[in-house]
């Protein structure tokens, strides 16, 4: 058994922020010359775990040992001098630095006078991309890049350390498939040098081609880990699902009346994304948009609410054509967004409730050029109660609330436009999970009451309970077009609600990937 | 309320901060005539110009921006408005005064929202362009202003016992208050500065309003150009000069944030009032300039730090 000393042992780890346990007891083992993948939905603790390794989380309970030794100090400065590197998703990059100087950062060559040599640093960093065999200009500003080739500059980053262990953490999401390629053939390099390599994706294929083992986690607890001639896709999805539905399944979702109508997409094309993406919306419905990071739904929600004009395809809103340049004409033709990043998109944090719901309707609150106080403090107690948002007054700081209530704050601020036609992106993320089905309720109901909902959600088994329809997107392109009840499984039993939504995950789950290959076979 | 007042006294730091002065003040400065009505109405005139300009830029910092050249704008509005009134008299004086403004508001407004340069760079090349054409247009001479009723309406005259200046400091302070709490204009300010995003997300159009303050900041420090000119009865391109710096001072000082989303034109005035309140109590305590400035400067620090919020 003890014939390899495992490159990193974590035994017991356990993590909570809060009250919330975001990691629970786990065991993970990574073994020199592997590459293993870590697999499991939002929420199930991947990123905690990789951060508690780095040193970014310190472990409330369990053990770290990397390539036999036990690591105590919990820093990032420790797991780089243990021999760890890692990549970030979140782009760890500073955008006014060249592509050396980035990859070289606090580890600058210097010269003979002890000053940094940013041509040493650039021949370096071109040999790492050489090796790479990628096409990257070390002295091209970051800034300037494109995602591609920040991704291979954070990449880059990660290998120049010469870990023992190296974190790969969805490190394809904007590669090209060719890049994928070439990333593979030096990881494999790198693993018959014995270097252990953790590979996080939710690209199933690629981990079927990449990865010798697999560790799944789920709700902050280990399921499984196995190789991975043992894991055959489905498989590994059924374990990543598993029988989780935490109260979501308890959701009425009631028949969806659908009435005329409401929104039209004909060829939308925006500057980036998303392709080529025809869409209708009818009163009454939720429509879900389904997709990996970057498959282009947020840039379809702000395309249709102005934040990114199209620039090509037709806008049409209860069949008359529409020109949304500005928020201010979506505002005006019925359109809502609840963006992705409520702290900055959503609310203006230091600002009071009051101040918040009003943001988008000032002027029809205004006499005069005055906000009318009264109006503006009715409107505001009236969304207060009519979404039980908890804050202990209007006058409070929106700051001051948990994120599921500056949520429902953001949701008020739009339904006192009244829109015919609500756009939520990711309404339910950073959210605990008591408000998550408060909020889907709050969708169905709003869509009972005559609206057109557009939801957007990686957490697909919300998408499951709240919509009535789901597009499945890939690359900015719409791939499937499917009714809620296509993933309904005939085989299980219709009141069994909980395994119900379990299975229709599964086949969703299914139906990303698909939309994924379906991507790689039209570039190939 | 008394007690939320006291409770929340980091907030109110300026409002207990000027009492306490005033009494500290009151106190020791007795015998030298601190209290004489004359002497505060004094007080009044010194600081109304900078009052003026302050209101403004309270505007200004809440959009999150800033402008630096409102001191060189006045002083080159001296200019404009003496010698307008020696070629057109009164009225074409102040059509002058409130080009002046205009003009330079609307090209720092143009080249922050629409080229994109940061207003700080903006109106810092801005403050030593009007400054040039102040000193070029002028000779670098004094241009008399000879019309009394011009010099009685702006700055020099007294209604009974109270300043004109005073007037005009209390009338713009009043409008701006309610615009900055209660317009809808003044909402759309603080939604920028608080969270341009978000702010853009609402259908706010964030260049729009960044356009306008700065507008409204190059003509209020017009007006105060126009106020310096009336009270001392002529244009000379050093009036004005050095005052951006107690004109920020007094926004930040009465509670106003440097980084946006948060101001208040009430706190503002009483921290211009606060500035000339040291001022003169410096003086008559017969402290040298320089030490003016040390104690000044010392007692904008401490009152700064004290409204710190502590985590």
């Amino acid at each position: 058994m003890n014939a390899t000393v495992a490159a990193v042992r974590m035994k017991g780890i356990s993590k909570a922020f809060g009250g919330v346990r975001a990691l629970d007891g786990v065991d993970f083992e990574v073994l020199p010359g592997e590459v293993h993948a870590l697999l499991g939905g939002n929420g199930a603790g991947k990123s905690t775990i990789l951060k508690v390794l780095n040193g970014v989380h310190h472990p409330d309970q369990g053990t770290i040992e990397v390539g036999g030794v036990p690591l105590t100090t919990h820093t990032p400065e420790a797991s780089r001098a243990a021999g760890i590197a890692m990549n970030y998703q979140e782009m760890s990059l500073i955008p006014t630095l060249t592509v050396a100087q980035n990859v070289f950062l606090t580890r600058e060559s210097r010269d003979g006078m002890g000053l940094i040599d940013d041509a040493a640093a650039e021949r370096r960093a071109a040999e790492i991309f050489a090796l790479l065999e990628v096409s990257v200009d070390p002295k091209a500003i970051v800034g300037d890049l494109g995602a591609g080739q920040k991704q291979l500059t954070e990449i880059a980053k990660a290998i120049s350390q010469d870990a023992k262990v190296l974190i790969l953490d969805e490190p394809s999401t904007a590669l090209a498939v060719s890049d994928v390629e070439r990333l593979f053939v030096f990881l494999r390099k790198l693993r018959a040098k014995g270097v252990a390599i953790i590979y996080v994706s939710h690209r199933m294929d690629e981990i079927a081609r990449i990865a010798d083992r697999a560790t799944i986690l789920r709700d902050g607890r280990h399921v499984i880990t196995a190789p991975l001639s043992e894991l055959p896709i489905d498989a590994m999805i059924e374990h990543i699902v598993g029988k989780r539905s935490k109260g979501l399944s308890d959701v009425e979702r009631g028949k969806a009346v659908r009435g005329e109508v409401l929104l039209e997409l004909d060829g939308v094309t925006g500057a980036h994304k998303p392709e080529n993406v025809s869409l209708t919306l009818h009163r009454g419905e939720v429509l879900g948009l389904a997709g990996l990071l970057g498959s282009g739904r947020s840039s379809l929600a702000r395309v249709v609410a102005g934040m990114e004009p199209a620039t090509r395809g037709e806008i049409r809103i209860k069949g008359r054509p529409v020109t949304i340049r500005k928020p201010g004409d979506a505002i005006a033709a019925g359109i809502a967004l609840v963006p992705e990043a409520r702290a900055t998109e959503g609310i203006i944090p230091a600002h009071s409730v009051a101040s918040n719901m009003i943001l988008a309707v000032i002027d029809r609150l205004s006499k005069a050029g005055l906000v009318d106080g009264k109006a503006a403090n009715d409107l505001t107690d009236a969304q207060i109660k009519r979404l039980s948002v908890k804050t202990a007054s209007r006058d409070h700081a929106v700051s001051t609330l948990s994120g599921g209530n500056q949520q429902k704050v953001v949701i008020g601020k739009w339904l006192a436009t009244d829109p015919d036609i609500l756009i939520l992106d990711e309404p339910t993320a950073g959210i605990d999970i008591g408000s998550k089905s408060e909020i889907i309720r709050l969708v169905r109901e709003l869509a009972a009451s005559g609206k057109g909902i557009i939801m957007i959600s990686s957490e697909l088994s919300e998408l499951l309970t709240a919509c009535d329809r789901i597009l499945v997107m890939s690359d900015g392109r719409v791939h499937q077009d499917l009714p809620r009840e296509a993933f309904d499984d005939p085989a299980v039993p219709a009141d069994d609600m909980a395994h119900r939504l379990q299975a229709a995950e599964q086949r969703l789950q299914i139906e990303i990937q698909r939309a994924l290959k379906a991507q790689e076979v039209s570039h190939g | 309320m008394a007690n939320a007042f006291l409770a929340n006294w980091r907030q109110n730091i300026i409002y207990i901060g000027f009492v306490v002065i005033f009494i500290v003040f009151a106190l020791a400065l007795n015998d030298k005539g601190f209290l004489n009505p004359n002497n505060l109405l004094n007080i009044v005139r010194q600081t109304a110009m900078i009052a003026v300009m302050a209101i403004a830029i309270t505007f200004v910092l809440s959009a999150g921006e800033i402008d630096l050249s409102v001191g060189a704008v006045a002083g080159l509005t001296t200019v404009t408005v003496a010698m307008a009134i020696a070629v057109g008299g009164p009225l074409a004086g102040i059509a002058a005064g409130i080009a002046t403004g205009l003009a330079v508001g609307m090209f720092n407004g143009w080249l922050t929202t629409r080229i994109g340069i940061p207003s700080f760079l903006t109106t810092l090349a801005m403050m030593g362009i009007a400054k040039g054409v102040a000193m070029w247009i002028s000779a670098t001479a004094a241009v008399p202003i000879l019309s009394r009723n011009y010099s009685w309406v702006f700055g020099g005259g007294n209604i009974g016992p109270v300043p004109v200046l005073l007037l005009w400091m209390a009338i713009l302070g009043c409008i701006g208050h309610v615009a900055l709490r209660r317009s809808s204009f003044g909402r759309r300010v603080l939604a920028t500065g608080g969270g341009e995003t978000a702010a853009r997300y609402s259908g706010i159009e964030t260049g729009n309003i960044k356009f306008k303050v700065l507008v409204i900041s190059s003509c209020a420090a017009a007006l105060a150009g126009m106020l310096y000119a009336g009270r001392l009865q002529s244009g000379r391109f050093q009036l004005g000069e050095g005052d951006e710096l107690s004109v920020i001072a007094a926004a930040v000082l009465g509670g106003t944030s440097l980084f946006g989303g948060k101001g208040t034109v009430i706190g503002t005035i009483v921290g211009a009032l606060m500035i000339g309140l040291i001022n003169n109590g410096l003086i008559l305590l017969g402290l040298e300039f320089s030490q003016q400035l040390i104690a000044r400067g010392g007692i904008i620090i401490l009152a700064v730090a004290l409204s710190q919020k502590r985590s």
